[in-house]
């Protein structure tokens, strides 16, 4: 197989972008700019699936890799999948053509530009999860920001100049200790090759600080308590496909980073700051589920959800427990298409009525009947029921806690119930309840478009909440030799 | 005999000077054809200096007083040709005020003349000239615009400041002189042993004046009001190319005579580094002008490009190299942009005046956009790759200090730069600008533009051409 289908993969959406760049938007064209990207999406993520067919489960070798020269003597261009990366590539080409349905409600100027920017932030994610070189996944990793930037802030709600910026600027800040520790790293080891450092380690004496650098910007994109407030605000004011966008798969490319790089680069730091992560996650779950319980605002309530569920990951995957890190890699999963389906739900609603409040509701359930039915199945996910994909991850990370720390999950424990308490306490609010607002009585139910994005989101929620093999068969294999590794490399020192 | 080939960009440049101040004084009306002439001047010094002398390996002419190498080659080039770019897309700008007159080419020449001096020296005296030529004629580029007094003012200040820092910068060279008995950069380096206390002085005199050139924190206070009465075009002058040379002799001048010396002034180089550094993010973000924000802009990445310098090794030096060509050409597509907003015969230059520029303008904005992100240096842009080579460089002499506060001011500075695509985009639109524009003005801004945006799918080309530069 000669076929370079992983550049193929980063470099698609991009050439579709470039596309629709000089086709000029005028009111008529509108719909042919939005089968353009939905087109060269769609072609994406089958050419994704076609991957995962091909796709070896067996080994945790990377595969597809590609390498070439770069910068001459210094950085190769170089990428490949392995178990982790290929479900977060699937989870981008999955959402994206989704995220194009859906702007026919809510975009109503600069469409193109609007699918220009989608379409590169899909290359890129799709960098971010299949670079095999430090320095090429922290290109991809902040060149992220330069789309969500202008997603925000252009056609965001009232505050979006606040958002947008804070979000650009808290994200970059996190990241530019990255960029000194992968410099650090060229000169310890004389290569940014993740491959090779995976088999030569990192000097122990540097690990720590090196942990740390990482970890600022991780714990910003994460985003971890105390650095998740810009989540919340991004969320409220970025259009309801850019929330999808954020939730759905930027938020993964930290989970992602602290699973092949603080895990895989640096065991013996990530020991030792492993009570530190503890600590931050249950404050994660317990804080934010309880800022939840409090939100007015819908998109709010799911933005400090996030924030919680993203505490569950952290924690699954510092367990180092096969159990833990699978939980985790499922719980993003789920997470993203659970999270991305609720933030439609409100993008829904709002289309309608224009009000994210949740007072501003009540009663719905007999006028929007499918819709309500739709919204129960991704609350219930939300909360973890058993039968959704939320229960298979979270189950699975507080299986792997419950066999590191007893009183960790015992806590974490806890939140499971609190996120069930304001996910069902919004869902009452909003869908049930006496209809007090007549202007209510005018909302007409899904149509045709907004059915198909949350069927094909609610389709894979059950279907690996009840069959979640395919899942685990695929990232198996690579976890189990990412701990080998991880243990090895502690009992040996380096 | 000298091999005086090696000098003919020089002898050539400053030949046709005088060719073109006698056709400007004898012939009327012949301001076109002397911008003309000069253009293509230029371009053929830019071309002489490319076939006599850039495979030439080290050579010293006139009692090693001038010093031709790959380095100084490269340099002159890069000088000449964004000369050329300032000159070309000014005629527009120069008509507008008109101000199209013989005397702006021939001055542009004359400093570049300066400039290529201050390149090739290898001695005090025949430095101190070249800087004293170029920065006469940029004293008289600063007032070109006679009539209003912001310029005239920012020509004064500009004299005033820099007659002063030429004092101390002398005074340093007579103090070197004093305790080496020597001018000459090599021999100087061979009596440094016995009064390395004494020559320190002398060394911090000569930096002051140079920083002052360069416009580093803390002597940068010229910069801000100079860059904003200046015509916009003489602006674009002061920002890309006094700086190239600058940089040039402050390389050599460090690294040639004073290496052994390195413990004492790599502390004054970090300091000024990191002071330029946090100054420019931190200042730029008050102002309302676009030329002031583009003044405390280019002080931060001095800032950069010093720190560079600061870290005392080839790498080092290749990547400052680097971070100057690489800001000459963000700064170019900047100007072009700001040349653009243009209406009823009149520049706009507030910041509010970009207000939802994208509306009107997309093509501008998004060149714009690309431009802004680059300078704030953000991945793929050429931006980063600059801010990553010098980061490099510093890393690897494990100066993680400097290597932090640079990489912290970059978040700081990004938000002003933000904050212009913020009003770009995020705000209201405004009255339309001319949509007409000179072919090079629209030549500069999009090559600038597309160079900067595939910069990443070519980084070795650069990176090849700099690694030749091997001083120490």
């Amino acid at each position: 197989m000669n076929f370079p289908i992983l550049s193929s993969l980063i470099l698609l959406p991009s050439i579709g972008a470039l596309f629709l760049f000089f086709t000029k938007s005028t009111k008529n064209n509108n719909v042919t700019i939005k089968y353009v990207a939905l087109f060269t999406s769609i072609v994406n993520f089958l050419l994704s699936i076609y991957l995962w067919i091909l796709f070896d489960k067996s080994t945790s070798e990377f595969q597809f890799v590609e390498q070439r020269i770069w910068i001459q003597d210094f950085i190769n261009y170089k990428v490949g999948v392995d178990g982790i990366s290929i479900l977060f590539i699937l989870l981008t080409t999955f959402i994206t053509p989704l995220c194009i349905i859906s702007v026919n409600n809510s975009i109503k100027k600069r469409l193109s530009e609007f699918l220009i920017a989608v379409l590169i932030m899909e290359s890129f994610m799709i960098g971010v999860f299949c670079s095999l070189d430090l320095v090429v996944f922290y290109l991809f990793f902040e060149a992220g920001l330069i789309p969500m930037f202008l997603i925000i802030g252009i056609w965001g709600g009232a505050r979006r100049v606040y958002s947008a910026f804070k979000f650009f600027l808290y994200t970059l800040l996190g990241s530019v200790l990255m960029l000194v520790a992968i410099i650090t790293i060229y000169f310890l080891n004389g290569t940014t090759d993740v491959v090779e450092l995976y088999k030569s380690g990192i000097d122990i004496k540097y690990q720590n600080l090196l942990w740390l650098a990482f970890f600022s910007s991780f714990a910003v994109k994460t985003p971890m308590w105390p650095v998740h407030t810009w989540l919340p605000d991004a969320h409220v004011e970025a259009p309801t496909a850019g929330s999808v966008l954020l939730a759905a798969i930027l938020l993964k490319m930290a989970g992602y980073g602290f699973i092949r790089f603080s895990l895989g680069l640096f065991p013996a730091a990530s020991e030792i700051f492993t009570p530190l992560i503890y600590t931050l996650s249950v404050i994660a779950i317990i804080f934010t589920s309880f800022i939840a319980l409090m939100q007015e605002d819908m998109k709010k309530l799911i933005a400090y959800s996030s924030v919680a569920h993203m505490g569950y990951v952290t924690l699954g995957i510092f367990t180092i427990q096969q159990q833990g890190i699978e939980g985790s890699i499922i719980q993003m999963i789920s997470h993203g298409l659970v999270a991305a389906a609720l933030f439609l739900c409100v993008g829904v609603v709002y289309d309608r009525m224009h009000s994210r409040l949740i007072n501003t509701y009540g009663g719905i359930v007999s006028i929007i009947p499918k819709y309500s039915v739709l919204f129960m199945l991704f609350t219930l996910a939300a909360l973890g029921l058993p039968g959704t994909s939320g229960f298979v991850g979270e189950f699975l990370i507080l299986m792997g806690v419950f066999k590191d720390n007893f009183l960790v999950a015992v806590i974490a424990s806890l939140g499971v119930i609190i996120g069930a308490a304001y996910m069902l306490w919004l869902y009452k609010r909003v869908v049930f309840g006496k209809l007090i607002n007549t202007d209510l009585k005018q909302m007409i139910d899904l149509n045709r478009s907004e059915l198909f994005i949350l069927s094909c989101l609610a389709i894979p929620t059950l279907f690996f909440g009840f069959y979640p093999d395919p899942l685990i068969n695929t990232i198996e294999v690579s976890i189990s030799d990412l701990i080998d590794q991880y243990n090895f490399k502690l009992a040996g020192k380096i | 005999m000298e091999n005086l080939q090696l000098v003919l960009p020089e002898i050539f440049l400053s030949l046709s000077i005088m060719f073109l101040l006698i056709l400007g004084a004898f012939k009327k009306d012949s301001s076109k054809l002397i911008h003309n002439l000069s253009l293509s001047l230029l371009i053929v010094t830019a071309t002489i200096s490319f076939n006599e002398t850039i495979g030439i390996s080290e050579t010293k002419l006139f009692n090693n007083s001038v010093i031709i190498d790959y380095f100084s080659s490269l340099m002159k080039i890069i000088t000449l040709l964004a000369a050329f770019l300032v000159l070309t897309i000014s005629s527009n700008y120069l008509k507008t005020f008109q101000i199209f007159k013989i005397e702006y080419p021939i001055l542009i020449l004359s400093s570049v003349l300066g400039m290529m001096v201050m390149i090739s020296s290898n001695d005090l005296i025949v430095f101190y000239m070249g800087l004293e030529l170029q920065s006469l004629a940029l004293y008289v580029l600063a007032t070109f615009n006679r009539d209003q007094l912001n310029s005239s003012e920012a020509g004064l200040k500009y004299f005033v400041l820099s007659a002063l820092s030429s004092g101390l910068l002398l005074y340093g060279c007579s103090l070197i002189y004093g305790f080496t008995g020597s001018t000459n950069f090599n021999l100087i380096a061979n009596q440094l042993n016995s009064n390395e206390y004494a020559l320190t002085f002398g060394i911090v005199f000569i930096l002051v004046g140079l920083a002052f050139k360069i416009s580093a924190v803390p002597f940068h206070m010229w910069a801000p009001d100079v860059y904003e009465g200046s015509p916009t075009s003489v602006t674009l002058f002061f920002t890309m190319v006094p700086k190239i040379a600058a940089l040039t002799v402050f390389i050599r001048f460090l690294y040639v005579p004073f290496l052994n010396l390195i413990d004492q002034w790599q502390m004054i180089l970090i300091f000024l580094s990191i002071a330029s550094m946090l100054f420019g993010a931190v200042a730029a973000i008050g102002q309302t002008n676009l030329k002031r924000l583009v003044a405390y802009s280019s002080i931060g990445h001095v800032g950069y490009a010093l720190a560079g310098v600061a870290a005392g090794t080839n790498d080092g030096i290749q990547s400052s190299i680097m971070y100057i060509t690489i800001y000459v050409l963000m700064n170019l597509g900047l100007f072009s942009c700001l040349l653009m907003l243009k209406r009823d015969n009149q520049y706009y230059e507030k910041i509010d005046d970009l207000s939802g520029l994208s509306k009107n303008h997309p093509m501008l904005s998004l060149s714009l956009l690309i431009i802004l992100f680059s300078l704030a240096g953000i991945p793929p842009l050429a931006g980063f790759f600059a801010k990553f080579y010098v980061f490099k460089a510093v890393i690897e002499q494990s100066m993680y200090f400097l290597a932090i506060v640079g990489l912290l001011s970059t978040v700081v500075a990004a938000f002003y730069y933000l904050r212009l695509i913020k009003i770009m985009y995020f705000d209201e639109h405004k009255e339309k600008y001319d949509t007409e524009h000179g072919f090079w003005l629209k030549f500069s801004l999009t090559a600038s533009t597309v160079l900067i945006l595939i910069y990443f799918i070519f980084p070795s080309q650069l990176v090849e051409v700099v690694s030749r530069i091997n001083i120490i």
